[in-house]
Parts: structure tokens; sequence; C-alpha cells
């Protein structure tokens, strides 16, 4: 029996992978969840495994290529078979290039409603479980797209969950990157210049910051927090921490701010079709810069976790963002997002949402500034803080509110325990 | 609360009732004279007399007969089996008598007997000693039956039993009456129906009854170093069956595995999987898998005798099929 | 009422259905019967005698006479019932054998307990139960006494004593050791009778239960009805043992009794039961009867098992009804008037029966699920067949008019 290897959406957000290399050779005999290739998807690279045995017959979308989800790149099945009906049938997306047209059996499968059921790339009756089912009717998700993960490509929950934590959510990361804030602007021709390819991340980062800049109605509002009693914690934490992992001033800001969003979960929301939802645990998304793009990893129940944890997982997660290791589930679902660019100097900025979420706090470096007090001016640290605001969700007075106590908690850290 | 051993709080739970009802009494091979051939009535005969604590001859069916004829008198015996194997012969006195009687009279005589003993596999006693019993008793309608797992289940359930107006069934475990817990003390009794939750998880539910109970509890301490945290549910009573809490663990997890000492054809967990398809269907992930005695009679080999008992390994393969995880052991 | 002879006789011979004792007018349907009529040629007319015979008044023979006569009437509109349709199922008709009905259970208490086999119309009558009850039971109507759920082999009615009609062979026997180990463990002063077929000794439960009741002394006397054929087959082709034997083994003395003889079976009843009363332990009674009709009403009244001219022999000269009506006429206790009076009496009493049960509504569907449980627990489900469990089994209510009160 032939197995057809798909390209698989190995992340929530992937339309399209790109085959890094394969791990077998046509002919190579392949047993069930060996690993065939690595895809490189718009997050990470990953693994793609075979969901069926025999010999690998026929690779259809060699190293480098790029094809849709769903299409077909390889077959495997039995020395002797007759596989010639797969190859025709399946939609070559041959050379490695040529990756921004998507097939059109991808977007039919991306746009047909749920109840379409015709235009099923899988041969036969879609194989769902039963949770999965209600789970696809509840959260509207178009069963049709999806490559199931279980025996025989049965549609399991999990690929629900991962599916409908792309569709309304995708909690991509879209701040400001330090190296390319005009993603648009197709580089200036000039007589030095090099054009560089799209990377699957470069292009999700240019499509969710169009998505978010043009739809979302942002305004910003930026306040100054005296640091000088953050500073003094922050001292006197990492003495009595042994040295193993010292707490950040971004640490500090993570834990400020996920108590203020308790405060204030007006903020703590995401836009949705049709209504808001708002959270009672903050999933802090922490801007992370990578090699040719950023990814934004999820402190889970920030609000709940201690300064030295949050510094740990932060650090933990960024390193493995950095190897490209992170899982969906480590990128996905966050509340609220920070992005910090005090390392690089940067005073104030602001920061573009990270859609369905309602807000980002784009945080400055620490500087000595003048200060005016008690009629006199003295020197004083401070930070600048900016927070961008989705008016559909937040309106004036409610982010400002949420500043104040940011601001509060960061000049009173102690107030933090209360 | 004291510890016991389940054979103690076994005789905990009969020297509670015996004390309080008068028409209760105990009868059956070897329990008098004897102490009982687990012990489990030791000093019983002491406390009670030959008249209530009687030594039945090797008649099966007879003194299970007699208990029932006794029972539409309106006593409450207590009809041990030495073990529920020898049961098998006095099938016709419980499915055509007890369980039938109240119906067919229109209900002028009901029949509140308890048939008790140990049931399931022991160690290396081969085909004839080691079988789960419970479809007999619960196939009819009429029967009520529960299956203690622990020595405080054990004390207030045979309670429970001893105190119902219908025929209940109590199948120990051969193997767990030296099993230790911390027991109640005082009046105990625990309704019949409630199932318990013995640990909790939200990957996998399994679900269970009996002696298996603690294999599956050490299966999901297994799962557990593999990141799997399996909700575990003890029926307790399988006739009332506590159908509520199946459905809710099936709820939380989406994934069921059944685990059962008898047979799996038409066995319990053949009931509890058609339960769950028909009323928590929306709610499955997964096919529901159940973990069953092999489909032959127990051999007397050791190894044999192992291979075709529910294990460990066995329910941990079942919970990662459900969850559509590779196999191999943890 | 005071019919003449004639008027009698022209009577019987109207009511529907096959009467016995009309062999004059040549309507009956069973082999025998034309010679052996209860109902006696009208020139043999006796002195009347009012002292009665041995210990029995007149009055008391003629209740016992009445009694056998019911039961036969009775049993032949089960017969026509049956024919007709309404009746179902098994029905095993005790035609032949009334004289132990009546000589079994008349001498019991009310309180003493009797428990049987499936061929059991007669018993429940003799114990106590109201023949509308019982003919409403058989046509499996709510009235009957055990609520149209039982049916003919399941009559019960514990007001009376009486703890069924049971289908299995042998199965009740180990039950009746047990009502009687009831009696003893409360001190009780009453005793229980339990009857069976000749075939069910051979079933280990009879065994089994003769040991228990005999090493626990308990007061329980096991009657065989010995009608010479288990369905179709003879006792001596499954028994080298003679019936009168069996109860040797397990130290329960055994008597022999004849059955068809109702003032002997009478006599010997009372007496058993007073000693056993009084403590003589369980008692073992080789009955001997006969069947006049067939195993049920599914069988031939004879065939390959035995002869017409056999069954027809017996009918003539073993019918307990006549035996017992031949000693009162000659006696003087009896007239052809005062039976006649007593045979359309019993027959107004039976098509009242048959007109009670067809009147009797069925039982309520909604009654399906009831008493399978009498505790509902409060807690997980009893019932898998997809019904509502709220919907289902109202708590029964056990009785608490039974033998042993509330």
């Amino acid at each position: 029996m032939a197995t057809r290897v798909h390209m698989e959406a190995l992340s929530p957000t992937m339309e399209e992978g790109q085959v890094v290399r394969w791990l077998k050779n046509e002919g190579d005999p392949v047993a069930r969840e060996e690993i065939l290739a690595e895809i490189e998807t718009d997050k990470a690279t990953m693994e793609l495994v075979a969901r069926g045995e025999g010999v690998l017959r026929k690779i259809l979308v060699g190293d480098g290529g790029v094809a849709p989800v769903g299409d077909v790149i390889a077959v495997i099945a039995a020395p002797d078979e007759d596989i010639e009906g797969l190859i025709q049938t399946a939609a070559p997306a041959d050379s490695p290039s040529s990756p921004d047209e998507p097939t059109a059996a991808s977007s039919t499968e991306k746009s047909s409603s749920p109840d379409a059921s015709a235009s099923s790339a899988v041969p036969g009756r879609t194989k769902v479980s039963p949770v999965a089912r209600r789970l696809a009717r509840d959260l509207s998700v178009d069963l049709h797209g999806i490559s199931g993960t279980g025996p025989g490509g049965r549609i399991v929950k999990r690929d629900i969950e991962r599916e409908a934590a792309r569709l309304p959510a995708v909690p991509a990361n879209t701040e400001a990157p330090p190296d390319a804030p005009s993603p648009q602007a197709p580089p200036v021709p000039g007589e030095d210049f090099v054009d560089v390819p799209l990377s699957q991340m470069r292009k999700t980062v240019a499509r969710r910051l169009t998505e978010s800049l043009g739809p979302v109605p942002h305004f910003f509002l930026t306040v100054e927090a005296d640091m000088r009693r953050a500073m003094e914690a922050r001292a006197r934490i990492n003495n009595v921490l042994d040295g193993s992992g010292k707490v950040s001033v971004n640490d500090l800001v993570v834990r400020a701010a996920a108590a203020a969003l308790i405060r204030h979960p007006d903020c703590n929301a995401w836009w949705q079709d049709g209504f808001i939802r708002r959270f009672n645990r903050v999933h802090m998304g922490v801007a992370v810069a990578v090699p040719g793009g950023l990814i934004t990893p999820v402190v889970r129940d920030a609000q709940s976790k201690g300064l030295a944890r949050i510094g740990a997982e932060v650090r933990e997660l960024a390193v493995r963002a950095r190897e490209k290791k992170l899982q969906p589930h480590e990128y996905t679902g966050s509340t609220f997002s920070i992005s910090n660019l005090g390392m690089f100097g940067i005073d104030e900025f602001t920061a573009v949402i990270n859609p369905p979420e309602a807000g980002i706090l784009a945080v400055g470096t620490i500087r000595e500034r003048p200060v005016a007090r008690e009629g006199q001016l003295v020197l004083c640290p401070t930070m600048r803080l900016t927070l961008s605001c989705d008016h559909r969700v937040i309106d004036g007075a409610q982010g400002a509110r949420f500043l104040a106590t940011l601001k509060a908690f960061l000049e009173e850290p102690a107030a933090i325990l209360i | 609360m004291t510890e016991l051993t389940y054979r103690e709080a076994l005789n905990a739970a009969m020297v509670q009732e015996m004390d309080r009802d008068e028409t209760v009494f105990l009868m059956g091979e070897e329990v008098a004279e004897y102490d009982g051939a687990y012990k489990v009535s030791r000093g019983m005969l002491e406390r009670y007399g030959a008249r209530r604590v009687v030594d039945a001859p090797i008649s099966e069916l007879g003194f299970a007969g007699l208990c029932v004829g006794a029972a539409m008198a309106g006593l409450r015996p207590i009809c041990e089996f030495m073990t529920f194997n020898f049961s098998i012969l006095a099938l016709d006195q419980v499915i055509n008598n007890a369980a039938k009687m109240l119906y067919m009279t229109n209900g002028q005589i009901n029949v509140p007997i308890v048939f008790r003993g140990p049931g399931g596999a022991a160690l290396q006693l081969s085909a004839q000693h080691s079988q789960a019993c419970e479809t007999y008793y619960v196939h009819a309608p009429g029967v009520k039956l529960v299956t203690p797992a622990t020595p405080a289940d054990a004390k207030g359930l045979l309670a429970a039993a001893i105190r119902d107006d219908d025929p209940v069934a109590v199948m120990e475990g051969e193997l767990l009456y030296n099993v230790k817990g911390q027991v109640p003390d005082g009046e105990y009794v625990i309704p019949l129906g409630v199932a318990e939750r013995k640990r909790s998880g939200e990957d996998v539910s399994i679900i269970t009854h009996g002696k298996m109970v603690h294999v599956a509890l050490q299966a999901a301490d297994r799962l557990s170093r593999e990141g799997v945290e399996a909700d575990v549910l003890d029926l307790r009573s399988i006739r009332p069956l506590d159908v509520d809490a199946i459905l809710a663990t099936v709820a939380r997890t989406n994934r069921a595995v059944y685990v059962e000492e008898g047979w799996p054809f038409v066995g319990v967990g053949a009931q509890i999987v058609s339960l769950i398809q028909e009323e928590a269907f929306d709610h499955l992930d997964s096919p529901v898998i159940r973990v069953a005695q092999a489909d032959v009679p127990m051999p007397y080999a050791k190894n044999l005798e192992q291979l075709a008992k529910p294990s460990v390994t066995g329910i941990i393969e079942a919970c990662k099929r459900a969850l559509y995880l590779p196999s191999g052991a943890a | 009422m005071a019919p003449t002879k004639s008027k009698g006789k022209a009577k019987a011979a109207a009511t529907k259905g096959p009467g016995l004792g009309t062999a004059p007018d040549g309507s009956t349907t069973h082999p025998g019967e034309a010679e052996a009529g209860v109902l006696p040629h009208p020139r043999r007319r006796s002195i009347r005698n009012d002292d009665g015979i041995g210990g029995f008044s007149r009055g008391r023979l003629h209740a016992l006479l009445r009694e056998m006569l019911l039961y036969r009437r009775f049993e032949e509109k089960a017969e026509e019932a049956y024919a007709i349709g309404k009746i179902g199922g098994f029905c095993h008709i005790h035609i032949g054998q009334e004289g132990l009905a009546a000589g079994a259970i008349k001498p019991l208490r009310e309180d003493d307990l009797v428990i049987t086999a499936y061929r059991e119309h007669t018993q429940a009558i003799a114990k106590g139960i109201a023949p509308r009850a019982v003919m409403a039971e058989l046509y499996g109507r709510t009235d009957g006494c055990s609520g149209g759920r039982g049916g003919s082999m399941h009559l019960f009615d514990t007001s009376v004593g009486f703890m069924g009609g049971h289908g299995i062979v042998g199965g009740q026997i180990p039950l009746g050791a047990g009502l009687a180990w009831a009696i003893k463990y409360r001190g009780g002063d009453q005793i229980c009778v339990c009857f069976m077929g000749d075939a069910a000794v051979n079933q280990g439960a009879f065994l089994e239960s003769l040991n228990m009741s005999a090493i626990w002394q308990l007061p329980v006397v096991y009657v065989v009805e010995n009608n010479g054929y288990g369905m179709g087959t003879s006792f001596p082709r499954v028994s080298l043992t003679k019936m009168e034997d069996r109860s040797g083994a397990y130290g329960i003395p055994a008597h022999t009794v004849d059955g068809q003889d109702v003032l002997a079976t009478f006599e010997f009843f009372a007496r058993l039961a007073d000693d056993v009363r009084n403590g003589a332990g369980p008692q073992f009674v080789n009955a001997v009867t006969y069947r006049f009709r067939g195993h049920s009403m599914s069988d031939p009244v004879s065939g390959t098992y035995r002869s017409k001219a056999e069954v027809e022999r017996q009918t003539r000269e073993r019918d307990p009804i006549v035996i017992l009506r031949d000693r009162l006429m000659e006696a003087g206790l009896l007239d052809q008037e005062e039976l006649e009076a007593m045979d359309s009496n019993v027959r107004a009493i039976c098509d009242d029966a048959t007109d009670f049960a067809d009147a009797s509504p069925l039982p309520a569907p909604s009654t399906l699920y009831d008493h399978v449980y009498a505790v509902t627990n409060d807690s997980g489900r009893l019932f898998f067949d997809g019904r509502d469990r709220r919907a289902a089994a109202p708590r029964s209510r056990p009785s608490e008019s039974g033998p042993f009160g509330a």
C-alpha cells in the first residue's frame, strides 16, 4: 500500500515549507515513524516523519524545494508497486523556487468553508476523531486544510488545537526588529546591493506586520518610570541568588507587567471576530531576536511565577529559539507581549501589536536623566515604556491606568507583593 | 483511622453489620471453625456462635440456594464462596432465583443477600482457580456487584452490600487480602454506585475496578515519568455503575483505556466502551482500548501466566495508542 | 338451587368445554373420562350420615371434595382458555393429582410455607390464593397474583405463605431448605412444605438440600409428587434406587403415601406437620399419584412413553375425586343433589375466575421496569437499555404482610 508523503503543517502558522534536505534517498527502505527530511517552516526547522513503510520510491520536491502544506512531496511504496498514478496526480511543486504562488489545491483548501466537503485533497473520507470534529465545529476550523497526524491520517484533537491556534490567534512576533523596519520597501537600487531571497520566516514577518498595521487601529501611550528602587531591588535579589541565574531588568518588567495586567484585564485581551476575550491568566510573549528574524516565546502564567523562574524560562526559551528548536506550543497562545530594545540603547519606541493581542509594551533603555524633584533637577535612572493599544479593545484611559500601575510597581517593586 | 489489612477490613464490616442487625448471618465453607479459608471470618464463630456463623458442606449450589431461600424469608445472609470460581456451581440460584425473584413475584419478595469471596487471578492456580467472574453476575438484571480495591473500600462497600435490599455480589481480590491501608473507625458505609478517582491526570483515562486499580496506578506512575498524566478511575461498583464519573473523566481527557481481569469478550469493559461511545462520542479523540486477560484459560506456567494477565506494560502501551504516541516501554 | 339429577346432568353437559362426568352425551375429550366422571350415576343414593368417616366430620369431608372439585374445574377452564389462546407459554395441568394438593396443603397452618415447582395452579389455590387471582395470572393480567409477570409457572402470594411457583426443575428445593432455615433461625414453629416432581430428585440441588436439612435439622417436608414420569421419562429408567430409598443416605425418614386417597394423605400430613413442628426434623414423602394429562398443554396425554390403556385405567380407577365421592356416597355422607350443587358452585367460581381474568387489564406498559431492584441506589446507573434512570424503577416495596410480617 503506497503512502503519500505530504508537506505537513509543522507549525501552526505554516502555509508552505521548504525542504532543507532529505535524509533518505530514493530507493532507501523506510520504516514507519522514521525521519524522512528536515523541513524549514516559518518558525523552525522541523523533522518530517514517515507515516507509512516501504521504500522511498520517489522524491517529488528536492532539497531546497518549497511546497505548500498538503502537497505530495514524495511517495513511499513497496519496491515493485506501481506508483505512476500517484506521481501523476500529485501536484508537482517540483522546482526549488516560486514559493509565492500557492497552488490551486492549497488555496482551495485554505478558503473552503467547513461544510465544503467536495474539495478535500484527501482521497476518500476524511477521518476525524469525534472530539476533533466537535472542536473544529466549535472553533470554526475547516477540516479540509488539515493533515491529520493520527493513524491513517486521522485528524485528532491536537491537529485542531494546532490549527485553531493558527487561525484566529497567530501570536507571531511583530515588534520593530532592529534590522528591518520597512518590510514593504524594495531594496534601494544602488551600485552596492545584494538581493536577499525571502526566507519562510521573513515572509511571515512581512505578512503579519502588514496585517497588523493595516486593520488594527493603534495608539500609543508613554510613561517614564523612576528605576532607582527597581535597580536596588534587582541588585539585592541577585546577591541572594547564587549566581546560577541573574535577574535582568527585562525579567522585572515582565513580572511587573504581568501583575499589572491581572489588575487591568481589559489590557490582557484578544480581539476576536465578534467579541473580545479577556484573560484571567497572563501568558507573556517576550520578543527574541534570532538570526534572520524574531520570535516571541511565551512565559505561561507569568502572573504566578517568581522572578528567578521567569528569568530562567526566558533565557532557556531564547537559547532554543536561536537554535530554532522551539515547539509550537512554546511560541503560541500569548495574551500580551513585551518588546525590549533597551540593550540596543533605544530610549523609546513604538511596537507593532501582535494580533489578536490588544497590547504590546515597548521597553527602552535605562538612562540617567534629569528629573525635577522638590524644585530641583536631579539625575535619576529612568526607563520609558510605550504601550501600543488596539483601540477596538483598549481605550485611552484603560491603557493609561495600566501604565500607571506598571509604573508604580517598577518604582516600588515591593508593591507587587501586595 | 486505623491501619488494617484488606481481610481485617472485611471482617470489620461483617462484625459491624452483625452487631447491628440480628438477621445477618454468615454461611460458607470453612467460615466458622477454620476461621475462614482466607481467615476473613477469623474470630466470628467465637463472637456470634454457630447459629450465625455456619460451616456449610461443600455444596455451592445447595447453600447458595439455601441462603437465597432464607433471604426470601427476610433474613440477610452473607453467603461466602471460598472463591467465586466455585460459585459457578451456584449460578442457577444466583441468576434464576436471586436475580429474578423480585420481578417475577411482582415486588412481593426481595432477596437481601450478599454473595462474597475472592475472585480473579491468583498466583499459579491455573485455569479453574484463576478467573474473573464479574460478567456472570452482572449480565442479568437484578444483581448488584461491587469490587473493592482498598481496605477502606472493602469495609465500606461490604457494609453497604449487607444493608442493601437486593442481591449484591462482593468480589474481593484474592491477592489483596494482605494489602494494608487506613480504614475509618466506627460505622462506615460507602454508597453503592459511586466511583472514586484514585489519581488525577489530564491526558488519558484509565478506568478499572478491583485489583486492577493497583496495576493501573503503577502504570500511571510510569507514564508520568514520560510526561503523560493519567486519570485513574476506580469504578468500585459495577452495578450500579457510576456513569457520570465515567463520562466526566472521558470528557476531561478525551481518551480512555479500560482495564479488567476478565476476558475481553462481552466483558465489563465491553459495556463501558459501549457506554462511552454512546454517551461521550463527541469527546473521544481515539478509540477506547481495553486491556483484559488474554483470551485463553489461565495457564499454570509462570511465564505464560504473566503473559495472560493484564500488565503494567500492557496498560502503558494501550494508553500510548490512545494518545497516538509511539509505543515503547516506559 | 336444587337441581334434579337429570337437570344437573343437562346443565353439566351444556357448559362450555370438556366436562368430566358427562359421559352419556359423549362430549368428553379426554380418554378415560367417559368411564370416570366425578358425577356419579344418578341411581346411586345413600342414607344420610352425619357422623363422618374416621376422624373426618361430614363438613370436613364435603369441604375436601368440594376443594378437589374446584381444582378439577379450574384446570379444565385453564385448558379451555389455553386452547383459545387466552393463556400462553407453558401451562402444566394438575388434573389427576388434586388429592395431593388438598391432602398435603389443607392440613397446614396459614403461616406455614409452601414452595413448589411449576405444576402448581391447584396448590396455589389450596394454600389460599383466590381462583380469580390465579386465573388472572395465567391470563397475564394485572390482577394476577404475580401481577402478570410470573405466569403459570410463577404464582406467588406471600400473604398466604405461598412462596412460588418455580420453573427450573429442582431449583426450588434449596429455597425450601432456606425458608425452613429462616424459620428455625427465628425460633418459629412454622414448617415449610417443599413440593417437587419425581424427576427433580436426580438434581444435585435435591441431594445437597437434603443433606443440609439433615445436618441442621430443618423444619421442612420434601414431598415428591411421584406421578411416575419426568415429562416422558419413567422414573425407573433414570433411577436404580426406589424413590423411598432416596432420603435414607442423608438420614432423613422416608414415607410413602397414596396421593389419590385424599383422606389418607390429609391424615398423614396433619400428623407429619405436627411432628415436624415439634422438632422431628426434615421428612421425605413419596406421594404416589398420576398425571391424567400430558406433561404440559403442548404434549399429548399418552404416546411414545405411556400407553393410552394405561392412562385410561389410571383415570378410571385412580381418580382422587371419584374415590372420595364413592366413599362418601357409600357411607351415606353425600347425595347426588349435594354433589351437583357442589359442582355447580365450583363451576360458577371458575366461570367467575375466567370472567374476572378476561376483564382484568393487561399490566400497564409503564410497569415494565418495576421491581427489578428493591432499591434504586441514589448513585450510579442500574439499567443499561437506554432508559432514563430517573424514569425507571420506583422503589419496590417488598411485601410486609408475608408470613414473617414486618
